[in-house]
């Protein structure tokens, strides 16, 4: 019984000395939230983007002193891409640091759907980058959701115009036969309505072909789509998806230079279990690969050169998501420093860092700045327009590594931003919202 | 026509990949009676168990014997804590724990060997070969081999020899076969590293095709339609019922999904099989179960 | 000593059949119940309201369901998930078609529909028995994902098949605290438990025991089997249907075809499991178990391993600690926590004596 008992207090004192010597909460932080999955089937892109993302801030915190002297701190959470888990994230993270978390981003549109509501009434703003709901890109309905630089409605315009550009010109579409491979999920039917819009504009024949989550079997698919004999494939997958579409075209001796994927299915981790036979693999690039780029060298000088980076496998530096994660941390962190200049230097409220996104302008002169020339597309933020950039570049696999062939390809906002408003004011009917009078507002 | 047959010789072969996932869950279930969940983390953990040896630089022969040894400290672990304390009791019961062993493999694979997702070469291409006019895949024939010589030495082992006899006495009833002096430790953990090495084949050839990444896990609900269709006793079940899974899958896919919008995949087998079920409970190939009152 | 029965005379047959006949155990679910409606919404913080309570309860609610189902009724189902499915879609569209209408006889209908769609897919359990049944119903699982996602009409038309629920009314009270999310749940969940008490002391309960421990022998002594069991995948969808909707109106706030895959069904088979198969209690704390572990586990990680760990290594260590866990758990006593519960009630009858 004594043995019992004082192993009992001992675990007790241990935890009482670890509370007591947690370091006091310093003043002069703003707190990012960081709910990330390393878990689960997207382990794999949700590690190499997070990295990014906490070494953009590390360096910032390690070569400037922080934001303008205030030290930016995280925390993070593990959703493992799942909508309760992800709720349960938010809840925990959002009142953490001196003024509360600043912004969250997700990573994933089904967690973004059930936050954004919450989100709203407690007026912390959703950075949903390249994902979420492609309407929130109306911010008079959606003031606290930022999908910015490029929704999916525009990507599939970019795609569109590429494919254009690779055939000699927009009317050589008319007559050609494009098929858009996608996986059963939310996320990969988001483009169908844009895309049977640009077949009648256009005068191309779309085909659907869907692919049941998970998306590890497409044989029937891909002889399905040899049957058809398109000029163009246009795929949008995710996860383990992408690898067997390749495969499968593979199979069937699809050309792979006439597939062009999005930017969530043209990464490392999914033409690496290819190997040689994707060599030719298209796919749209949010931000261009590699090193050549200054701010990620900066990040090997500053934060890996001091032993503190986030990325296990170094190799994985430089890697498509690992980039992204980057361009997450840049944004995230300009979004603050815009709110900064109207707010003051200190730690700011999440009130506060969404006037910030909302007046976030890059142009080159602040490229420059960055050290992203090249790595983010010039874009200017208003009150009505949260998406802001809607351009894309375009890379190509080699077998190795991927590698840009395209400068920015702008997309088609006449088209798309009819379709955003009309589904953005069916849902504040729906949702009794009363959308802004961007006029009205600074 | 010719497309008609390209369609089912894909399904075909593609069902021999389902029943050699199935063929783990059939081994375990025929000989201790556990409906073993954590097959396809099993899948995972030998895949990746593999690919993480080869990318430390062993050769493709050695990281397979330390991936087989890998699988077999694994059954040997899994017998001793969690089926030797938990004999006799109800199947429910047996279930969970497989549950409990699935959460268990797939944190420390992906503790040990990182959540990266790794391509795996097994040098046989992925290009299609024509067969008068009619494409096959040479990776599906090298599976369908794999998976019809695997099943041709398991069938084997449990008809012929003495310890395949001990095992289907085991699957009867675990008291029994104890009360004759059946020896249940040894024979566990035996099927469970044949488990273990048919997920390791599975794991091989599945990664190949998807690159080890954690969605492998997921291959194993695609055997669950081919265990109720064959039974969950039999071997040769799994190769005819994964048969007839994969070809009839596909050619609803292609034939059936464009009528009623496509994307049938998920549902059809599992529809399949139970209209099947209706017919025979048991599976086709299955025990016929006898209940007395 | 203090849980003795001694003194205690019960005088009426009423008396006898309650549910809970000894006096103490009456104090203590009174007690339980004050705690549970009226102390823990003034104390609770919002984020244990939110994120912890009410996401336990709602799957309480669907955990009862299927403990109905597998349970009491012994058939074995891995289509929970679909039936909560159906019960969100339907009550999303119920308040967004019927304008003006209740927000329960909303759930209430949706609870219906659900029934309804339960009683087909159990059509099956008339022939078919054990493992066999369980991979039958993934049929359900897979095809109601499929036809949620394909079908427009059940999203609204909207594009990525994802429904926003629409905002809770009840009699003119708007429903967009936590406490008065968490009150919402946590009444309906206290009927439905109780509804299901009761459900397993009348003849249906005592039919479906009789058809759990051997149906050839209950059909032998005349218990209509076909009606048994599909009154007990009706009863035991509607539960589902309810929880489906609590899910998507109290707790996110939307629902894609994802939010209730098979994860989400053997989440709930897990709960039950591990809950005490058959009991009431074990819905609750088998919930309690499986969602709230994690998080404490995750806590506990955090607060003591303070060096840095390799990132992510945490969650995956989180993951086998839980697995060792469940293991743990079923060796030490396989019919779950609600035996253990009893094992202790028991003891405490006789404590401080040894026998």
């Amino acid at each position: 019984m004594r043995t019992r008992t004082r192993g009992w207090s001992e675990v007790a004192a241990l935890l009482v000395a670890l509370g007591l010597s947690a370091p006091a909460v310093a003043q002069n932080e703003q707190f990012i939230p960081m709910p990330s999955y390393r878990q689960g089937p997207y382990a794999a892109g949700g590690t190499s983007i997070y990295g990014g993302f906490i070494d953009y801030l590390n360096l910032l915190n390690m070569r400037d002193g922080g934001l303008n002297g205030v030290k930016l701190t995280y925390e993070e959470c593990e959703t493992e891409y799942k909508p309760d888990r992800g709720v349960e994230c938010y809840e925990r993270l959002k009142g953490k640091g001196p003024t509360g978390a600043s912004v969250f981003n997700f990573l994933s549109t089904g967690i973004t759907y059930a936050v954004i509501g919450k989100a709203t009434q407690d007026k912390i703003p959703l950075l949903t980058m390249a994902y979420g709901r492609t309407d929130a890109s109306d911010g008079r309905v959606f003031p606290y959701v930022f999908p910015m630089l490029t929704n999916y409605w525009s990507l599939n315009t970019d795609i569109v115009r590429f494919i254009g550009q690779r055939e000699g010109g927009m009317d050589k579409l008319k007559g050609k036969k494009i098929v858009h491979l996608y996986l059963g999920v939310a996320y990969g039917k988001e483009p169908n309505p844009i895309f049977l819009k640009q077949a009648e504009k256009y005068g191309f024949e779309a085909k659907l072909v869907e692919v049941p989550a998970p998306g590890t079997e497409q044989q029937a698919q891909w002889l399905e789509i040899r049957q058809y004999k398109p000029d163009w494939v246009i795929l949008t997958g995710f996860g383990v998806m992408t690898p067997a579409a390749l495969k499968g075209a593979a199979r069937v001796g699809y050309p792979m230079d006439h597939i062009v994927g999005n930017f969530w299915s043209g990464s490392e981790e999914d033409t690496e279990p290819v190997g040689e036979a994707a060599k030719g693999y298209i796919s749209a690039a949010l931000n261009p690969p590699g090193k050549d780029i200054k701010v990620i060298q900066e990040i090997e000088r500053v934060v890996y050169g001091a032993g503190k980076g986030n990325m296990v496998n170094k190799a994985r530096i430089g890697s498509v998501f690992y980039n992204r994660g980057v361009l997450t941390g840049i944004m995230t962190v300009e979004g603050i420093r815009v709110a900064q200049g109207k707010f003051g230097k200190k730690p700011l409220t999440g009130e506060q860092v969404r006037w910030g996104l909302e007046h976030i302008k890059i142009d080159d002169a602040r490229l420059a700045q960055l050290g992203a020339a090249g790595f983010i597309q010039p874009m200017t933020v208003t009150c009505a327009d949260h998406e802001a950039g809607g351009a894309v570049k375009f890379q190509q696999w080699d077998g190795t590594k991927w590698k840009l062939i395209t400068d920015w390809i702008q997309a088609d906002k006449a088209l798309v931003r009819p379709m955003v408003e009309e589904s953005a004011t069916k849902y504040a009917k729906e949702n009794n919202i009363t959308p802004r009078d961007c006029s009205k507002e600074g | 026509m010719a497309f008609f047959v390209e369609v089912l010789v894909s399904g075909l072969l593609a069902g021999f990949m389902y029943s050699l996932v199935a063929l783990g869950f059939v081994l375990i279930y025929k000989a201790s009676g556990v409906f073993n969940f954590a097959q396809g983390a099993m899948v995972f953990a030998a895949a990746v168990t593999y690919a993480g040896l080869v990318s430390l630089g062993w050769s493709a022969w050695v990281a397979f014997a330390g991936s087989l040894l890998a699988m077999v400290v694994f059954a040997l672990a899994t017998e001793r804590f969690v089926l030797r304390p938990l004999v006799n009791q109800p199947q429910i019961s047996l279930f969970m724990a497989t549950i409990g062993l699935t959460f268990v493999l797939e944190g420390l694979s992906q503790s040990v060997w990182g959540s990266e997702v790794r391509g795996l070469d097994l040098g046989i291409p992925d290009s299609p070969l024509e067969l008068k006019g009619i494409l096959v895949s040479k990776f599906d024939l090298v599976a369908a081999g794999t998976a019809a010589v695997l099943v041709s030495v398991l069938a084997f082992f449990f008809q012929k020899t003495r310890v395949g006899r001990a095992l289907r006495a085991v699957a009867d009833d675990h008291q029994a076969a104890l009360s004759v002096g059946i020896p249940l430790e040894r024979i566990w953990a035996l099927v469970w590293a044949a488990a273990g090495a048919v997920a390791l084949v599975a794991g091989l050839l599945w990664g190949s095709r998807l690159g080890v990444q954690f969605a492998l896990t997921q291959v194993a609900f695609k055997a669950l339609p081919v265990l109720i269709l064959g039974g969950f006793t039999s071997i040769a079940g799994a190769i005819v019922g994964g048969l007839m899974i994969g070809a009839s899958e596909k050619v609803a896919e292609v034939y059936l999904g464009p009528l009623i919008g496509g994307g049938i995949e998920n549902w059809f087998p599992y529809v399949l099989a139970l209209l099947f079920l209706l017919v025979r409970p048991d599976g086709l190939f299955g025990e016929k179960r006898i209940e007395r009152v | 000593m203090i849980y003795r029965e001694a003194g205690q005379f019960r005088t009426t047959y009423v008396a006898d059949q309650r549910i809970f006949p000894i006096t103490q155990d009456r104090v203590a679910m009174a007690m339980l119940l004050v705690v549970a409606f009226v102390v823990v919404p003034a104390a609770a913080s919002n984020y244990v309201l939110t994120a912890l309570l009410v996401p336990m309860l709602v799957l309480a609610i669907a955990a009862l369901g299927l403990n109905i189902l597998t349970g009491y009724a012994g058939q074995f189902s891995l289509g929970t998930a679909a039936f909560m499915s159906v019960g969100a879609f339907a009550a999303y569209n119920f308040q967004l078609r019927v304008p003006g209408i209740p927000l329960l006889v909303t759930f209430v209908l949706a609870g219906l529909v659900a029934a309804g769609v339960g009683l087909v897919f159990g059509l099956p359990s008339l022939r078919i028995k054990g493992f066999y049944l369980a991979v039958a119903t993934l049929a359900a699982q897979f095809f109601v994902d499929w036809l949620f996602t394909k079908v427009a009409w059940f999203s609204n038309d909207s594009p990525s098949g994802t429904i926003t629920a629409q905002p809770m009314v009840i009699a003119g009270l708007p429903i967009d605290s936590p406490a008065r999310r968490y009150l919402l749940v946590l009444s309906i969940a206290a009927v439905l438990a109780l509804a299901a008490k009761n459900l397993s002391r009348t003849a249906t309960g005592r039919a479906w025991m009789a058809v759990r421990d051997m149906d050839v022998a209950a059909e032998v002594i005349g218990i209509p089997i076909l009606r048994t069991k599909l009154v007990a995948f009706g009863i035991s969808s509607f539960y589902c249907g309810v929880s489906g909707a609590l899910w998507a109106f109290a707790y996110l706030g939307t629902v894609e075809p994802q939010a209730f895959d098979l994860q989400r069904s053997f989440q709930i088979l897990f709960m039950v499991i591990i809950g005490g198969l058959g009991t009431v209690m074990g819905a609750f704390l088998g919930s309690a178990f499986m969602l709230l572990f994690p998080l404490f586990l995750n806590w506990v990680l955090h607060l003591i391993v303070r060096t840095e760990l390799r990132p992510g290594l945490l969650s995956q260590l989180e993951l086998v600690f839980f697995g060792a866990l469940i293991i743990v758990f079923l060796v030490v006593e396989p019919r779950g926590l609600a035996r253990l519960w009893q094992i202790t009630k028991e003891k405490l009858r006789l404590w401080p004596f040894p026998h």
